[in-house]
């Protein structure tokens, strides 16, 4: 829009953004998950293009984990998509963090809908540590290069993952299942430099199993409630103090 | 039903129960996002909660496993989690090396206490 230097410098954001990946340790992660959800697909049933199509769209893969085993299982239509969708809630909060860093003066938000469905724990984690180096201009581009990124590596795994299926001895699939809880918990240790997200988290992993176990209904999005707003309050209590 | 029927039969609920009962949290994302700032007490308490949430799923998947995981003994799996948590805090905050130690110590205890 405003002549050759601004998009040649969009370029250079998509591709930063694309290289971020290669040295993100989600990368490796993804990698594995996806692994553990292609063969999972082609246990159940469905064809190599399917799970890639699922693992494009969906883009999230505790929602994909649930997809393919409630549906190949033989779940109600209507039972698979309340259980998707409540796997899901996490994602409305995290667009709604991370939006407002990618925005510039005039932006649209039809720009916003890519990014927007880029947004999964590993791209959420990742931008919102390495978008604040970037220039506020280049950001949507970035975000874009990183989605890119995450979405090929995982789009390999999954291929790799539906033809590996039979051959993967369980102690592996198991191993290959325990990596999305570990590497969620490591990174957001990692992004939590203040006390507001360190007794987030804290609260969230003593409520989420907490509520499942009294068998509250929706859970996890009252643990999110609860816990993330208790986390505020002592936050703001703490601020008040000062 | 035939076999083009049922595997377009397969590709429709991907789109219908799948795609979009994720996609719609995002697109409702970009609708509340307008005109907040990212510094605002609202973003604030948003990522608190997104946060939780996420602090949530972790603990679930780990104490209600899914899958193969499942037979992996439950404390091995807390035990794993504990460890690979040390080795982060302890080992240059490195999330590769908390992954790694927690994934050595899942596959050890399940290889040595019956998987």
């Amino acid at each position: 829009m405003s002549g050759p230097a601004a998009s040649s410098s969009t370029v250079h954001a998509f591709v930063a953004g694309f290289g971020a990946t290669w040295t993100s340790v989600f990368s490796y992660v993804l990698f594995g998950t996806y692994i553990g959800i292609g063969a999972l697909a082609h246990d159940f049933g469905f064809s190599v293009w399917w799970a890639l199509l699922s693992t494009i769209l969906v883009w999230a893969g505790p929602a994909q984990v649930i997809l393919i085993s409630a549906l190949g299982a033989g779940g109600s239509l209507i039972e698979v998509a309340i259980a998707v969708g409540l796997s899901s809630v996490r994602l409305l909060p995290m667009v709604v963090s991370m939006l407002p860093l990618l925005k510039a003066p005039g932006t649209r938000a039809w720009h916003l809908l890519l990014p927007a469905h880029f947004t999964a724990v590993s791209m959420w984690v990742e931008a919102l540590r390495l978008l604040p180096k970037q220039p506020r201009e280049n950001r949507i581009a970035f975000c874009n290069g990183l989605g890119c990124g995450y979405g090929i590596t995982a789009s390999t795994a999954t291929v790799t993952g539906f033809y590996l299926a039979a051959k993967l001895p369980p102690l592996m699939s198991a191993a290959l299942l325990f990596l999305t809880p570990v590497a969620f918990l490591m990174s957001t240790l990692r992004n939590s430099r203040m006390l507001l997200d360190r007794l987030s988290l804290a609260f969230g992993l003593v409520l989420g199993p907490a509520f499942a176990w009294w068998g509250v209904g929706l859970d996890l999005m009252w643990s999110g409630i609860v816990g993330g707003t208790a986390a505020y309050l002592v936050h703001r209590f703490r601020e008040a103090l000062r | 039903m035939s076999a083009a029927a049922s595997e377009l039969g397969a590709y429709l609920a991907l789109i219908l129960v799948g795609f979009l009962p994720s996609e719609v949290w995002r697109w409702l994302g970009v609708v509340f996002a307008r005109g907040l700032e990212e510094d605002s007490e609202i973003v604030m308490w948003v990522r608190a909660v997104a946060t939780a949430i996420l602090a949530g799923v972790i603990a679930k998947l780990t104490i209600f496993a899914p899958g193969v995981l499942a037979t992996v003994p439950t404390p091995v799996r807390l035990a794993a989690v504990a460890i690979g948590f040390l080795a982060f805090m302890f080992i240059r905050r490195s999330v590769f090396v908390g992954v790694a130690a927690g994934e050595l110590a899942l596959v050890i205890g399940a290889l040595v206490f019956g998987g």
